[in-house]
């Protein structure tokens, strides 16, 4: 990691292929996701507002209204799950982005 | 009186000023002070974000919307949890990147330090005098229901000790406090579920049956409280785009040592706020089917004595008493989260870089940091008095309400748009927080009803949309080369983590 002193060519690397490729993949996840997780959220409110078919009972009284409800819960965590497993993929290909900068450098 | 809620409160007074005389020795700077000396482990800022977020609000209030309205009032619960998929996927990673303390940080990154700076403290400040003001009001009326303390002087109380924990020990002695409370709460919640179960056989179906048959199968349908569906859009759109610019949420990120910690810190987060608000139905329905209805009402008419009466009814006195004090803590928590963001917005935003021009020293930013929270807490305090006896729950939603409408687009501008400038900031902090308010005076909150202007009670879905067009025409409207250039330098460190403090 360089500060202060030690000058660090931003544009240089914000223009490097291994950059490009990285922001692309992280890009594509974040964009992605966000859609997903916003229609199915929303999804809940209009559902359960504008129409009754989820109140049809699923499980004795329990009906579809509090499944889907409960199913948002299920979802945050698999999507969290999914994030975190690209992430550290993400955190790797940096990795490698650095260290061979540094390589070049020297 | 009752002398074993007494004695536990007691016990949790001692115990967080235990934390701040050890967390005050700690805190030598201002890394120290704002940002727990960047000390605070992933799984450690995860639970502290629980405790952060779990307010009374949630645990008292969502038990008894549950209890009384059914469905509805687990709609809100939904919303507190989807809403980290933003943090964790859009905010938390790039945020600790680029910023040293504030949420401003980040922002006088590549735009002008001066009016960014301005605009961002005064947001920060009002979200969280507003978050505040609803959390003191209300814990005034608990605690006079748990203790029969009178509301005057459990804010005072209240208010003394969060001045403590948060000018004596800073951020160490802040998160600390909110995890002895997340887990104090997380604890007494499952209990209560396990209680609760157990007289159903553990069957969460067969709970329900009960509650269909004492309640009606209507009970368990959507529509009770809110008749309008538009108004239940603009809450799930405030919750949603709104937890992302809670500036006590953001400020939490820069207690981890790098951005890998902060992401774990929201995967914790999310795994204990999720049980926690998934319990909150056990919490709700348990009350409603062991407790009654009438008898919740007859307690308080909001029904936020729901939880601590089921305690009651489950575990008699020592348990009610355990429930009176997590509840309790559970305050204290949140209000100091609140006093130290608020505290560092003046202090560090405001006078450290508008009014000093970054020349303070050290020392000098200490003393202001300490002083800003003493006066932050005692401003509060005083609204709080001045706000007795007024219904003052829609101050969350507007707090909610402000973070998306103002901070959020201008968070996510500021990292991903390159043209985005500093008249855009400015203009879309301020059109998100005026449009905001203007909104919520002309609402059903404070307007009789058939009369409101402006028919929902929460303004989001109309106030985001108003912030984000503030934003993007402030911003096509200037020119500002140097933001353009900077840019560059932003995007890369915020999203490699390359020159991160």
């Amino acid at each position: 990691m360089t500060t202060g002193s030690h000058r660090t060519d931003w544009e240089q690397i914000a223009r490097s292929p291994e950059f490009r490729a990285l922001m692309k993949r992280k890009r594509r996840f974040m964009i992605g996701s966000v859609v997903f997780f916003s229609l199915y959220y929303f999804a809940l409110p209009i559902l359960t507002g504008y129409f009754r078919f989820l109140n049809t009972p699923v499980f004795g009284s329990m009906n579809g209204a509090y499944l889907f409800a409960l199913s948002q819960f299920f979802m945050a965590w698999v999507l969290a799950f999914l994030y975190i497993r690209h992430a550290n993929r993400m955190d790797r290909l940096i990795e490698e982005m650095i260290c061979k900068r540094k390589e070049k450098a020297s | 009186m009752n002398t074993m809620a007494f004695t536990l409160f007691a016990v949790i007074v001692l115990l967080t000023l235990g934390i701040t005389y050890w967390a005050s020795k700690r805190t030598q700077t201002t890394t120290d002070f704002y940002a727990a000396g960047r000390s605070i482990s992933g799984w450690q800022n995860g639970i502290a974000i629980s405790g952060d977020y779990m307010s009374a609000a949630s645990f008292l209030g969502i038990a008894g919307l549950i209890a009384l309205n059914g469905f509805d009032g687990f709609l809100y619960s939904v919303g507190w949890l989807v809403a980290y998929l933003v943090v964790l996927i859009v905010v938390a990673e790039p945020l600790r990147n680029s910023g040293r303390y504030t949420l401003a940080d980040m922002l006088a990154y590549r735009l002008k330090a001066k009016p960014v700076r301005s605009a961002a403290a005064l947001s920060t400040m009002a979200i969280s005098t507003f978050y505040m003001i609803a959390q003191l009001v209300g814990a005034g009326g608990i605690i006079k229901l748990l203790l029969g303390l009178q509301y005057e002087v459990s804010i005072i109380l209240i208010g003394v000790l969060m001045i403590l924990y948060v000018a004596f020990g800073g951020m160490l002695a802040t998160t600390w406090v909110q995890i002895v409370k997340a887990v104090l709460l997380m604890t007494g919640t499952i209990l209560l579920s396990l209680l609760v179960l157990g007289h159903f056989g553990f069957s969460v179906v067969e709970m329900f049956n009960q509650v269909s048959a004492k309640y009606g199968q209507s009970f368990l349908e959507p529509g009770k409280l809110y008749k309008n569906p538009l108004d239940n859009l603009s809450l799930g759109l405030a919750l949603l785009a709104g937890t992302a610019g809670l500036p006590h949420i953001l400020i939490r990120f820069y207690t981890v040592p790098n951005a890998k910690e902060a992401r774990i810190s929201v995967a914790w987060a999310m795994v204990i706020i999720g049980f926690f608000y998934i319990m909150t139905t056990f919490l709700g329905f348990g009350a409603a089917l062991l407790v009654g209805q009438e008898k919740i009402m007859a307690a308080d008419k909001a029904g936020n004595m729901a939880a601590p009466l089921l305690a009651e009814a489950l575990g008699g006195n020592f348990f009610l008493a355990f429930i009176s004090a997590v509840a309790f803590a559970t305050i204290l928590a949140v209000v100091a989260g609140l006093v130290i963001s608020a505290a560092g917005a003046f202090a560090h935003d405001f006078y450290s870089n508008v009014l000093r021009g970054g020349q303070a020293t050290e020392r000098e930013q200490m003393r202001v940091a300490k002083w800003a929270s003493i006066g932050v807490g005692v401003v509060s305090i005083i609204l709080a008095l001045i706000a007795k006896e007024q219904n003052v729950a829609f101050l969350v939603a507007l707090a909610f309400a402000v973070a998306a409408s103002a901070n959020l687009p201008v968070i996510v501008f500021s990292l991903f748009w390159k043209r985005f400038n500093t008249a855009g900031a400015v203009t879309g902090i301020l059109t998100g927080l005026i449009s905001s308010i203007l909104l919520v005076l002309v609402s059903p909150n404070l307007m009789e009803p058939d009369q409101a202007l402006f028919p929902l009670k929460n303004p989001a879905i109309l106030s985001v949309p108003l912030g984000m067009l503030g934003a993007v025409l402030g911003t096509l409207l200037s020119r500002e080369p140097e933001a353009e250039r900077k840019f560059t330098e932003l995007y890369v460190r915020s999203q490699t983590g390359i020159g991160a403090e």
